[in-house]
């Protein structure tokens, strides 16, 4: 799943750390995420979506491997 | 995130606080009957109930750290705990079978594949970390 978190969370001014704090995981699981090698719970999604303001579908693309 | 960090830290020491003394207590329940109280009718099987008893508190610690993980320390343990119950079942067997049928030169005692389970896991989640990272 293809996923903007990076793009977002730099225009916000936020670290991967300070990410981490506010979602309620480890700054690993945010850079997982960032690099697309994992994909987050529904509650992070909409913890994420919340967090920047915008719906979910704007944040994480779904791709048919 | 300190608060996360302590609340790890309190049950990571929780947890190796339960192994450390479920080891002591494994060693004190197989040495003690021959090197300590000499085969005692009371002592032995007491030895063994308080060496089970600390081994269900060991494993409460391990479940209380691993209700801490986020989703994807979860999903790395729960991956290498998969692979390493296959492979400890499948192995197991195998050096089982190989005994039976004298195939080793040696007994297949349950240590060696308490030890092969340790290393798996560890091997597996070491694996599984670097492929998230």
């Amino acid at each position: 799943m293809k996923n903007k978190i990076r793009d977002l969370r730099e225009q916000k001014g936020m670290t991967q750390e300070e990410l981490a704090e506010f979602i309620g995981v480890s700054r690993q699981t945010i850079n997982a995420i960032e690099k697309q090698k994992f994909d987050p719970s529904l509650p992070t999604a909409f913890k994420m979506a919340k967090l920047f303001g915008l719906p979910i579908e704007s944040i994480f693309q779904f791709e048919e491997k | 995130m300190e608060n996360m960090k302590l609340e790890r830290t309190k049950r990571i020491r929780k947890l190796a606080a339960w192994t450390w003394t479920w080891v002591a207590t494994m060693a004190i329940a197989t040495f003690g009957p021959e090197f300590i109280w000499d085969k005692h009718s009371f002592l032995t099987p007491f030895a063994i109930i308080v060496n089970l008893a600390n081994g269900i508190l060991m494993i409460l610690a391990n479940r209380d750290l691993f209700n801490h993980f986020d989703e994807l320390e979860r999903k790395i343990h729960l991956e290498s705990m998969g692979i390493t119950l296959g492979l400890t079942v499948v192995v197991g067997l195998t050096f089982s079978l190989l005994d039976q049928k004298d195939l080793i030169s040696f007994d297949a005692e349950i240590g060696f594949l308490v030890m092969f389970t340790g290393l798996c896991y560890l091997t597996a989640v070491l694996i599984n970390t670097r492929r998230f990272k």
